[in-house]
């Protein structure tokens, strides 16, 4: 028989219920789908082996999307230059709504935020879409809080700007109706 | 004109924006079904780890 040590719960068994989780975060890093779950097969791989470095009582997804971001970072060094993802395409796969509204269209969004660098896709995800508060982020990324924050802005900011979005512009006050009429660039959605 | 907090107001809408579009790209993938590689991974690692 195994391991008395640890009959209590062994945090292997719980690792099924991250790998959603770190598949969506293996694929904002990646933008590819093969290449994300690649990733998430190391990290598991990975992450088993180590479970002895795992702290009980901690946050055990904060820990396999540590390993995950470092892999990817590591992996990236190794590799240095790669060609461009053909399945960078993977936006125009992915479900689209109509911008009638004046919202962000999906596919656009996907566009700009595929040409963001994988540091910035890294903490605009990390803060805004994986529920992670800014300190955790900031220790899996190894760096400051501050650092998350204003990588964070930048990552915004340079997300606006590839969007055409600039400070400012009325271009996203749905509740300013007037200033539809102004828009220009909207009107492609509809034609 | 309001434009300070017509500016803010816009900062405020973008950033919403981006986060509200980041959780869709996000949660597009939490909602993909596991592929199997990932149960058989884990139960090779099992086995192996029981086999020694």
């Amino acid at each position: 028989m195994t391991a008395p040590s640890d009959t209590l719960t062994d945090p292997r068994d719980e690792l099924p219920e991250h790998l959603p989780a770190l598949r969506a975060f293996a694929m904002s890093l990646t933008r590819n789908s093969a290449s994300a779950d690649d990733l998430v097969q190391d990290t598991i791989v990975k992450a088993w082996s180590n479970i002895g470095k795992f702290q009980a009582g901690t946050n055990l997804r904060a820990w396999l999307f540590t390993i995950l971001r470092n892999t990817f970072y590591s992996d990236q060094r190794k590799r240095k230059r790669e060609l461009p993802d053909p399945d960078g395409i993977h936006a125009a796969s992915l479900c689209e709504k109509p911008a009638h509204d004046g919202r962000l269209a999906m596919n656009d969004f996907l566009q700009a935020f595929d040409q963001l660098s994988p540091e910035h896709r890294e903490v605009l995800v990390l803060v805004g879409a994986s529920g992670f508060a800014y300190e955790e982020a900031a220790q899996m990324m190894g760096v400051a809080v501050g650092t998350v924050k204003s990588r964070a802005n930048r990552a915004r900011a340079r997300l606006a700007e590839l969007l055409q979005l600039e400070d400012g512009e009325d271009l996203l006050v749905e509740a300013d109706k007037a200033a539809l009429g102004v828009l220009g660039q909207s009107g492609i959605a509809a034609a | 004109m309001y434009k300070d907090m017509a500016d803010d107001t816009s900062k405020a809408s973008i950033r919403e924006q981006i986060n509200e579009n980041l959780k869709r790209v996000y949660e597009d993938t939490l909602k993909e079904e596991v592929p199997d590689r990932f149960k058989i991974l884990l139960a090779q690692l099992k086995e192996k780890e029981g086999g020694k």
